[in-house]
């Protein structure tokens, strides 16, 4: 008879990494953002188990640590892609063709605002304003900066992240 | 070396520059600095010769930095071609050659706040107290009380940066005059105004600047705390700043016993997770507090009740970063600068359809005219300037007839626009004020935390009403009913985001109404920007049957031969509005 009963699975292994960030960050006044913030560039992610273990070792609600990872764009609960690629949808962005741009790039790697392709190379996502307005249109993928974009130029600045 | 220097390839002049001095052995010092303000004409090199003029290159790719290299460095000749302008002594320029202060661009700004940016190492604390810096400081807590700094900031007549331009001494006084066993300061970096860069940059040119009036600030209200707030989105801003935090702390600058006076201040970091309603103040210290970031009804306001209920004192990045300014040149002589009511300089950051864009620092009171036709050089592409939008989702777009209004605080507010952080964005003939207002309540809607009705629904409703407008729905009497609805939604939000959401769309009702009117009546975009309200044809008579259109066309809609005048088939037609762009004799036309 093998009968499983809730009570009786066992609990998941905690990660180690997050139990020691949950040490920094458990006597901080408003720790909860800059922990979830370093868990999120450990794990690419906030994934449930996690976020989970963050309640319990900061003794807080779920409800409360999901209310915030929600709320903060920065935050993701799904897993993302290889490379993030974030266009600015800024005011100056925005007048000098930015909304070509976000769909060039939706059209090519055939994914929306916000999605991740199925080889998990690349997440599209749009940001508010990196405040390089002077370049813009602007496109940041992970770490760079790549300004006066044009539509012709996108198969190019893809081909550089793999 | 800011944000946008990198994003232009400064990083691979850097590269380019290093390796070339390495490669010929030259005794030449590389160093970096913060952003100039002259983004258009980015990657921007100096070259500075001991005795000679100062030399500023501009546009500068890896493969010019040989020539300055071997043409500047080794021969001494300068590269005339490439120069922006030079600064120099009298009798040693050189004939023919642009000098900085008598460039347009430069010569109607008065750089206060900014006189750092572009000149210093922001990574160097050397560089700072080279140039000045923690003098302010030291004046500060070597001769003044507490209650004498206040004075001082009040005399100045200093107003928050920020946008809402409340008088800076009367907030510390507030603060210093609250009740509570500890105060903080904190400084709103947390610029999310989109078309807004002028706190990156002096963050990034100039960090010690911002700490200096932070300190100042705390010994004045009596904090002993102070956290800086800054988005995310700005890496380099926050690396330098953190370094200048760890800098100041060695020189005795920041920590205990400050400078051996006994007043105790520290400094931390707080990085934002990217919510524009961070922005707001009370919201602002609901999320340092580990919280969701959602505002909440003042008063009480943070000066009394603010981070874990204790006063707080907030300012943002350029109103901190005029403090020592004060200290430096005294109340009443900043006083002198502006105008009646609006003291001293503000830094706009200049985008949009205009030639030059950039970082400007201007006295207040100077015309939205001469900072974009004068400073900036007028509108690119020579195209018409159609209205100028000041102030972000806060603010509002001013028309031709408002070109000549003083920038101060209160001309913006009783134009209908308000100064915001200072963010100006130029529109020309081909943008669509409609679909402008239609973005910034897209972003507002976005953004609103969702905490009070007004701005939870009525944003929603409005941004309705618009995106069927543009889609070619409108209807009669939908413009009363956005003016009607934005009036409850400003009236009634808990925050300054709802509060100043409508602005935009009410400011474009007010001064290009018949816009709106062609589009909810006729069913036309006269700027060609609403796909679903333009349509383009081929006038045959002018038509010469070239095939330009025909194969510039991206969705195959254009069809003819050769001596036959062309069409468009309006059901393959994309509307991008190529074919009108490309067509040499003019001959086709947007109905």
């Amino acid at each position: 008879m093998s009968v499983k009963c809730c009570n009786q699975q066992k609990k998941k292994p905690k990660d180690p990494d997050i139990e020691k960030l949950i040490q920094k960050y458990r006597e901080t006044d408003g720790g909860l953002i800059p922990l979830l913030q370093e868990t999120q560039d450990i794990k690419g992610y906030l994934p449930r188990e996690v976020l989970e273990q963050i309640a319990e070792g900061m003794k807080i609600s779920l409800a409360k640590v999901c209310g915030v990872a929600t709320f903060y764009a920065q935050f993701s609960l799904k897993p993302k892609g290889r490379n993030t690629i974030r266009v600015c949808t800024g005011t100056a962005c925005h007048v000098r063709g930015g909304r070509d741009i976000l769909e060039t790039i939706g059209k090519q790697l055939k994914i929306p605002d916000g999605g991740t392709t199925e080889d998990r190379r690349f997440t599209l996502e749009t940001v508010a304003c990196v405040g390089a307005c002077s370049l813009a249109p602007v496109v940041v993928i992970n770490h760079d900066t790549h300004g006066q974009v044009t539509p012709e130029q996108i198969p190019c600045i893809l081909d550089q992240y793999t | 070396m800011g944000t946008c220097g990198i994003a232009a390839g400064a990083k691979k002049v850097w590269e380019a520059i290093s390796q070339e001095i390495r490669r010929q052995n030259l005794d030449v010092e590389v160093r970096q600095t913060g952003c100039l303000g002259m983004c258009h004409r980015e990657v921007l090199v100096e070259v500075r010769i001991p005795g000679q003029p100062k030399v500023i290159y501009g546009n500068i790719s890896p493969e010019s930095v040989k020539r300055i290299v071997q043409e500047h460095l080794v021969e001494g000749r300068i590269v005339k071609d490439l120069v922006v302008g030079m600064e120099a002594e009298k009798g040693t320029l050189l004939e023919g050659m642009p000098l900085l202060e008598e460039n347009p661009f430069w010569s109607k700004q008065l750089r206060l706040v900014t006189r750092n940016c572009g000149i210093i190492d922001p990574d160097s604390i050397d560089d700072y107290l080279k140039a000045g810096g923690y003098q302010s400081l030291r004046r500060v807590l070597a001769e003044y009380t507490p209650e004498e700094v206040i004075a001082e900031v009040k005399n100045s007549g200093l107003r928050g940066r920020g946008g809402g331009g409340f008088p800076t001494g009367i907030k510390w006084e507030s603060t210093r005059n609250a009740v509570g066993d500890r105060k903080y300061v904190i400084c709103n970096a947390d610029e999310g105004d989109p078309g807004a860069f002028m706190d990156r940059s002096i963050l990034e040119g100039d960090p010690h600047a911002v700490i200096e009036g932070m300190i100042i600030a705390a010994y004045a209200v009596g904090a002993r705390d102070g956290y800086i707030y800054i988005r995310a989105e700005y890496p380099l801003a926050v690396h330098r700043l953190m370094r200048a935090i760890d800098q100041a702390r060695e020189r005795n600058f920041l920590g205990d016993n400050i400078l051996g006076s006994g007043f105790n201040f520290h400094l931390y970091i707080k990085q934002g997770a990217g919510a524009f309603v961070c922005g707001e103040e009370t919201a602002l210290i609901a999320s340092i507090e580990g919280n969701r970031g959602m505002p909440r009804p003042r008063p009480p306001f943070p000066a009394t009740k603010g981070l874990w209920d204790r006063p707080t004192n907030i300012n943002n990045v350029e109103t901190y970063a005029n403090i020592p300014v004060i200290f430096r040149i005294g109340a009443s002589e900043f006083a002198s600068i502006g105008t009646e009511q609006s003291k001293g300089t503000k830094v706009f950051a200049v985008t949009g359809k205009v030639k030059k864009t950039g970082l400007v620092e201007v006295p207040m009171g100077i015309t939205l005219r001469e900072i974009i036709f004068d400073i900036c050089g007028g509108i690119k592409d020579d195209k018409k300037f159609k209205a100028v939008q000041i102030g972000g989702p806060s603010g509002g777009c001013l028309p031709e007839q408002h070109l000549d209004l003083p920038v101060d605080y209160d001309s913006l507010i009783s134009a209908g626009a308000m100064m915001g952080s200072g963010g100006l964005v130029v529109l020309d003939e081909n943008t669509c004020m409609v679909e402008l207002a239609r973005y910034f309540l897209q972003f507002t809607r976005n953004e609103s935390c969702g905490k009070c009705t007004p701005c939870r629904e009525g944003l929603k409703r409005l941004l309705e009403i618009l995106n069927r407008i543009v889609n070619g729905k409108g209807e009669k009497g939908d413009l009363d009913r956005l003016i009607t609805l934005g009036s409850v939604i400003i009236n009634t939000s808990l925050c300054g985001l709802g509060q100043s959401a409508p602005n935009p769309v009410l400011s474009t009702i007010r001064y290009f109404r018949s816009e709106y009117e062609m589009h909810i009546e006729k069913k036309f975009c006269p700027a060609g920007v609403c796909k679903d309200l333009t349509t383009y044809r081929i006038i045959e008579e002018k038509c010469k049957a070239c095939s330009i259109c025909l194969k510039h066309c991206p969705a195959g809609a254009i069809t003819g031969e050769k001596r036959t005048p062309h069409r468009i088939d309006p059901e393959k037609c994309a509307r991008c509005g190529i074919c009108l762009e490309k067509c040499p004799f003019e001959a086709i036309v947007r109905a």
